[in-house]
């Protein structure tokens, strides 16, 4: 069975087997068999569909008016009411959705139908205008099939998104004789307006058997939690009217109530606040002396005073919203649009989307019995955090309710994912507003672990030719106690590695592997040789560095498992007059990175390096034979957050950058070289993650008047 | 070419034509086809009309939302109760919110009765709830009331089964039908059908319960509690299991199960089915159909085989080797082996349709678990493969996370509990989910502290802020009244002279009045100084004065220079989570005693940073005074010299990191400087000034005098009390320390930022 997610090569990327010639000519027979098949397949399965389109879907254009009419006998079958004890282990087909790939399920849409019972009256109106941008919006989706037969979902084209402008009878004998129907079983319904005069149910009462609803106004006892689907109540407001963005901060008012129909007991409430808190709180209400022409809709009154609904949403930092008849309120909408923070006053409403959205992120709920409180509590939260719930509240509009279309497909999106839970879409993915996404790093080793000491660490050198100095760094490096495995990339092609018998005989395996390409990114490549979580990077003429001070550094490391921890360190810096990036290299009070000549860090960052290293980046480095120790730092940052530690004192290194290119003298055009390597991994990265920092690590007793001996890295720092 | 191969190759031919004509689905998503099917694909009909549809309700039905409704919000929600009564109870209806306006969020353990001993478990809980900071003794204050009859077995066949529960709650004076009370639940229900009721009326009571189901659960008012074992330990507890991160997992198994196959029975359906998954290389799944007395009566024509094979593979083996563990509901939803997997790091593929997952209201299951199901077993091997190798990393970090931070005890379990019916009473001042997922964990974050994000320690680089950018210097003085000792004034002087210093706050320990404002030095920066009390934790007391996310603690008799804090505060914003500081201690395990030691000798390694002179986050003062009970602050005031033991066990306990040490010139003050109080000070202790630096590497024991010893004694005991009340040790010890990048280079002083230090 295919996988969505790629599988890695873990093998190394020498190794690709030569075929024989004989096998090769049945492996391009078989293929083009195969091939041959496929295509037979292909018109099979396709050819008879396109040609069997039928009156109802023709595409040239058609009214909602020329649709077919269904007669609805008096006697045809009405659906069970709907069953509370529905979830989806027990009224739901799994088996419809199948295991598949792209983990997504397939849903219907059944063709418009205009019913009408038997005197010939329409059950309700044909389709609303939001009801057809909902199916549109399905039907344009990656969820959408034309196949009943291969949907998993059904969308029935009835539309009871208002309740009050069907007659509940008929729709549910309507919705009964749907092809599919089967109890209701995956049919999915969306409504917005629920219940009716006096009481107000709290869901749809049309008749709907097992079917799943997609309700705005849901209380806690008409949800069934994991079945259905909070929505919001869609306010068409928001397509007329367009409130751009503004920017978080202090605004006129503290409190606004802008809702036209409050019970007057919340009145009273509301209008004793007011009275306590003066010009802060404004409660709005409707006008009652506007002239003619003018849409009441749109304007609200304080006394004589008139404001233009929604924009004066736009002038307080919070807005009431309160439950009316119903639990759910179009003012939502308009209020997270103006980017007003909602206090929601509506004891067991169940919030839009509330299975994935966090609405302590974006709203203040507060207990209808607690009214009076309001104003201390909304006054107690800080404004840093009042800041961000205003442009939280706008993200949620912006992607779960501005239009049909992201209340659709959040819906779908919710189902999905409860039906392939583990692809599902992460909290953060449904809550971060881009901003967020984008300056938040999500560190992947962010377990706090201390890596245990016995596991070691292997030391990866990557070599060309330069064999006598390859065993000296061998033999030194060999002398580090937590030394666990040695291994030598061989990256030169046109020569042999030494003989086995020449090697030095160290105390630990010491593995060659040989490369297919002189590459510099083979260095980072996750060989499975490597068993320890450590990786020490060294080039093979680092043979200045003593075993205590690599002793040390692995301890450093194993302190700070998820950074680079190397030896020498390098600075970016602004070069104000050239207007970009600069390389520094000077002996310099901070350090932002270091170099892979010699640094230890976690293997997981060669998986990183070597398959999810962002742009052409892995590309570019192995074909300019530079930076891919600055590419790996970027990578680092860029994931983690945070800055590489530099380890021990400055050293007389012999250039380490000069040893990816051979002979090089440290020299200005290296230097500039290493600057542009900066700036175009800024550029691709779309950032600079890179941190500056002042400090290095050094043994707790280094340079202490303490007896040499007593110490645990005694000689560090020597030249 | 060979007939066999021929052969070989025609069946493969075969098979594949065959895999085309009937695989065609799948084939279809293929992208080379999307294009013509995009013409075929029949979509919704874009109407000719469809701008001139009505909308579902005008805007006017919209606001006016029908007439404002007969009945009052107040009478509606008295409707609300009559009508769905309790068993559909949710906080508004059957909770009385008033009782925990006045004295916050209080709970009352009913007294235990004589002869009504309770089991282990029980007794472990209700001793966590003692140990809360939550606990009252007093009923009249209480919101929350716990039982003191043991209701968690309510198996009737089972030995704990209390019985006649119904009459003696009755019999309870503050029952009040079940108002406020929460109840704790293991087992339900019995053979055959282990159905979910406890078995007595618990009225409108809350439930904290196993094994709950979807069904019977009453979400925002009932409370999923995990299954433990009764060697659960009661604090502490465990760590996780996981020791390496690596990618891709390098575990033997990808998926294992063993247990029992019930034959007959509730929740055999899933038991039974397990083995067909078994493949014996990746994927182990073994059952045995040995339980109970009569199995035999039952065996089928597996048994046998099945049960050979089960005696192969050790439990615990395949916990500890293999990346998933599948979690297939028993006879009830929840079983033991869920914890043990997490525990294990083995990520828990729950087969287990309709159960309420634990604390599901604050975890968010998905990030730690795949939540299969029952019906789709045969998929679960392909589900679990094609998950990408970097979620397997994280969702395995996140089961030792949540593990470690809701799990591992009983009294992890409790305070969980009880933390979620908190969050529900002033939901304004609650933790979002994000807090509750994300590491240190929802106990460790207090909403009374702040509900923004920035305002903590832990969450800079998930939300992209940074520390503020400058810090509070706090400074403990117990100098005689009248006049301010030279080091003081010193300290003083040299802590104002930083460039981040935003104000200092003296906190004038000292039952005599502080020096009149006159008397104190002129600093660029504002100095406040608050009467404190002399109480030793008292430093640690969240004041209102402290601005500033970093605090600079200082004794008075501490000596610093401007630099040594400028370094020491840039080091802090790189780990704003952690204690930064300058002279340090250490602890080990002292084998022979059988205890932990403690050491301020000169050593390689440190794990405590004295608060003398240490920049923290100023949210560690909230969780030293607020989330610490009350008992462990009396047991630092009333031992001489802990207060800094106990702020340093906090911070790692709640980090999992060491301190972290930075460069400190010599003249440093000496680590055994006296804490003296007022009084001591007037006994004549010598002036700090004249005090002689000792021998840097003198243990304290040996420091002349007895007050050094029983101060050095009265450490290691407190040491060893705070690893017995936090039941483990949580000090992590460091072997570095930060020095500035050039520190002791061979570079000339004036390339140097902070040539002061190598003094």
């Amino acid at each position: 069975i295919m996988c969505a997610s790629a599988k890695y090569n873990t093998r190394g990327p020498a190794l690709i087997p030569r075929m024989k010639t004989k096998h090769r000519i049945y492996y391009i027979t078989l293929f083009s068999i195969v091939l041959l098949g496929l295509i037979a397949t292909g018109m099979f399965q396709f050819w008879p569909h396109s040609i069997e389109s039928s009156s109802d879907w023709t595409v040239e254009k058609r009214s909602v008016h020329d649709v077919p009419v269904i007669k609805l006998p008096a006697d045809s079958p009405i659906p069970e009411r709907g069953d509370l004890s529905c979830r989806m282990h027990t009224c739901f087909d799994v088996y419809r959705c199948g295991f598949n790939p792209k983990n997504k399920i397939k849903v219907y849409i059944y063709s418009l139908k205009k019913y009408v019972d038997e005197y010939g009256t329409s059950v309700s109106n044909t389709i609303s205008r939001e009801y057809n941008e909902l199916l549109t919006a399905i039907s344009d989706s990656e969820f959408y099939t034309d196949d009943v037969n291969r949907a998993c979902l059904f969308v029935p084209s009835i539309d009871v998104l208002n309740q009050n402008a069907l007659r509940i009878k008929e729709t549910a004998q309507a919705l009964a004789q749907l092809s599919r129907w089967d109890r209701g079983t995956n049919h999915l319904l969306f409504n917005m307006l629920p219940g009716g005069p006096p009481d107000y149910n709290t869901a749809l009462d049309v008749p709907r058997d097992r079917a799943l609803l997609a309700g705005g106004g849901f209380s806690t006892w008409t949800y069934r939690q994991g079945y259905d689907v909070s929505i919001p109540v869609f306010s068409p407001l928001s397509g007329e009217v367009d409130l751009p963005e503004r920017g978080p901060g202090p605004r006129r008012y503290f409190i606004l109530s802008s809702q036209m129909a409050l019970h007057p007991e919340y009145r009273l409430e509301l209008e004793a606040l007011q009275a306590e808190n003066g010009e802060s709180v404004l409660i709005l209400d409707k006008c009652t002396n506007l002239s003619d022409g003018v849409p009441a809709v749109r304007k609200r009154c304080y006394k004589n005073q008139v404001f233009d609904y929604p924009q004066v949403l736009q002038e307080s930092t919070f807005c009431v919203v309160l439950r009316g008849a119903r639990l759910g309120q179009a003012v939502l909408s308009d209020v997270l649009q103006a980017g007003c923070i909602p206090v929601i006053i509506a004891d067991s409403y169940i919030l839009p989307f509330s299975e994935v959205l966090d609405w302590k992120r974006a709203s203040v709920v507060i207990p209808e019995e607690k009214m009076p409180e309001m104003y201390s509590i909304l006054q107690s939260i800080p404004q840093r955090q009042i800041e961000e719930m205003q442009r939280q509240a706008r993200w949620f509009w912006e992607a779960y309710f501005r239009s049909m279309k992201a209340i659709a497909l959040a819906t779908l999106q919710i189902i999905n994912d409860r039906i392939y839970p583990y692809a599902a879409i992460s909290y953060e993915e449904w809550n971060d507003p881009p901003a967020v996404k984008w300056s938040s790093v999500s560190n992947p080793l962010f377990l706090p672990l201390i890596p245990p000491q016995s596991q070691g660490f292997t030391a990866v050198v990557l070599t060309y030719d330069r064999v006598e100095s390859l065993f000296r760094v061998i033999t030194e490096v060999s002398k580090v106690p937590s030394l666990s495995k040695l291994l030598v990339v061989w990256n030169n092609q046109n020569k042999n590695p030494p003989e086995g018998s020449l090697w030095p005989k160290i105390r630990v395996p010491l593995k060659v592997v040989r490369t297919a390409e002189n590459k510099l990114s083979n260095r980072f490549f996750p060989y499975d040789e490597i068993e320890t979580e450590a990786v020490l990077a060294i080039d093979d003429d680092i043979i200045m560095l003593t075993s205590d001070e690599l002793q040390f550094g692995y301890e450093v490391w194993r302190e700070f498992p998820d950074r680079l921890v190397g030896y020498p360190g390098r600075l970016h810096l602004w070069d104000h007059e050239m207007n970009k990036w600069k390389y520094e290299s000077e002996w310099t009070n901070e350090v932002s990175m270091v170099l892979t000549g010699a640094a230890f860090y976690h293997k997981y960052f060669n998986y990183l390096y070597t398959y999810k290293m962002p742009g052409d980046i892995k590309n570019w480095v192995d074909a300019h034979m530079n930076c891919e120790d600055i590419a790996m730092n970027f990578l680092v940052a860029n994931v983690t957050g945070k800055s590489v530690i530099k380890v021990t004192p400055r050293k007389k290194f012999k250039c380490p950058e000069c040893t990816a290119i051979d002979g090089l003298s440290l020299d200005q055009t290296h230097m500039v070289e290493r600057s542009e390597c900066i700036n175009k991994f800024a550029s691709v990265f779309g950032t600079m993650p890179l941190k500056v920092v002042e400090h290095r690590a050094d043994p707790v007793l280094y340079k202490d008047d303490f007896p040499e001996k007593l110490k645990s890295f005694p000689n560090i720092g020597s030249l | 070419m060979q007939t066999r191969k021929k052969y070989i190759f025609l069946t493969f031919l075969a098979s594949w034509l065959l895999l085309f004509l009937f695989g065609g689905d799948q084939l279809r998503r293929f992208s080379f086809f999307s294009g013509r099917k995009a013409e075929a694909r029949r979509n919704w009909p874009r109407w000719t009309d469809r701008s001139l549809l009505k909308s579902f309700a005008d805007t006017e039905e919209l606001q006016r939302d029908g007439d404002p409704s007969l009945l009052s919000p107040r009478e509606r929600r008295a409707a609300w109760l009559s009508v769905y009564g309790s068993s559909r109870c949710r906080m508004e209806t059957c909770f009385d919110f008033s009782r925990c306006e006045k004295h916050g969020f209080k709970v009352f353990t009913y007294p235990q009765e004589q002869g009504q001993p309770v089991s282990e478990t029980y007794g472990k809980i209700l001793s966590s709830i003692e140990r809360s900071r939550y606990h009252t003794a007093n009923a009249e204050e209480a919101c929350l009331f716990i039982l003191s009859i043991d209701t968690l077995d309510r198996d009737h066949l089972s030995g704990q089964y209390v019985r006649n529960v119904d009459e003696k709650i009755r019999s309870f004076p503050l029952w009040n039908g079940g108002r406020n009370h929460l109840i704790f639940n293991l087992y339900s229900g019995t053979w055959p059908d282990y159905a979910g009721d406890v078995g007595f009326d618990i009225g409108q009571a809350m439930l904290a319960k196993a094994s709950f189901d979807t069904q019977s659960f009453r979400p925002g008012f009932d409370i999923s509690i995990p299954l433990f074992s009764k060697d659960h330990p009661q604090r502490g507890g465990d760590r996780g299991w996981l020791s390496q991160d690596s990618v891709p997992p390098k575990k033997k198994y990808l998926l294992v199960f063993k247990g029992k196959r019930y034959l007959t029975g509730i929740g055999s359906g899933t038991r039974n089915a397990l083995h067909h998954i078994h493949n014996g290389k990746d994927i182990i799944s073994l059952t045995t159909c040995k339980h109970g007395k009569d199995w035999e009566k039952h065996k089928d024509t597996r048994c046998d085989k099945d049960n050979i094979d089960y005696e192969r593979f050790d439990y615990q083996e395949l916990l500890h080797n293999s990346t998933f563990c599948i979690v297939p509901r028993g006879r009830r939803l929840g079983s033991f082996r869920f914890l043990e997997a997490l525990q294990a790091a083995c990520i828990p593929v729950l087969l287990s349709d309709g159960w309420e997952l634990p604390f599901s209201e604050a975890i968010d299951w998905g990030k730690a678990a795949v939540v299969g199901s029952e019906r789709l077993l045969l998929q679960i091997p392909s589900a679990v493969r094609c998950i990408h190798p970097e979620r397997v990393l994280a969702f395995q970090q996140q089961t030792q996370f949540l593990w470690d931070a809701y799990f591992s005890s009983v009294d992890k379990i409790v305070h969980t509990t009880l933390e979620i019916i908190k969050d529900r009473l002033s939901p304004h001042r609650s933790r979002s989910r994000f807090l509750w997922n994300a590491l240190p964990g929802g106990l460790l974050v207090l909403p009374d502290f702040s509900t923004h994000l920035g305002d903590f320690p832990f969450y800079y680089l998930q939300h992209g802020y940074s520390p503020s950018r400058k810090f509070t210097a706090f400074i403990r003085a117990v100098s005689q009244a009248g006049s301010l000792s030279q080091p003081i004034l010193r300290l003083i002087q040299a802590v104002s002279g930083s460039q981040y210093c935003a104000q200092i706050v003296v906190l004038w320990s000292c039952e005599k009045p502080p020096p009149s404002s006159g008397k104190w030095p002129q600093t660029a920066v504002p100095l406040t100084v608050i009467q404190g009390r002399r109480q030793l934790s008292h430093r640690f007391f969240p004041f209102e004065a402290i601005q500033t996310d970093a605090v600079l603690s200082l004794d008075e008799d501490t000596s610093l220079s401007t630099s040594e804090v400028d370094f020491a505060f840039l080091v802090w914003r790189s780990f704003p989570e952690r204690i930064v500081g300058f002279p340090t201690q250490s602890h080990f395990w002292d084998p022979e005693q059988g205890r932990w030691g403690y050491t301020s000798r000169w050593t390689n390694e440190l794990s405590i940073v004295l608060t003398a002179a240490a920049f923290y986050h100023r949210y560690y003062h909230s969780l030293f005074t607020e989330y610490l009970p009350a008992g462990l602050r009396e047991l630092v005031d009333g031992l001489a010299a802990c207060e800094d033991i106990l702020m340093n066990v906090l911070v790692a306990a709640v980090t999992k990191l060491p301190p972290i040490k930075v460069t400190q010139r010599k003249q440093h003050k000496e680590a055994v400087a006296q804490q003296a109080e007022c009084r001591d000070r007037a006994a004549g202790t010598p002036p700090p000034g004249q005090r002689s630096p000792s021998a840097p590497h003198s243990a304290p024991a040996e420091v002349k005098g007895t007050a050094g010893s029983r101060r050095f004694s009265q450490r290691q005991n407190c040491l060893n009390q705070l690893a017995e009340w936090f039941g483990y040790m949580p000090l992590v010890s460091s072997q570095l320390r930060l020095d500035p990048v050039l520190f002791k280079d061979q570079v000339s002083v004036l390339r140097k930022k902070y040539p002061s230090l190598e003094k």
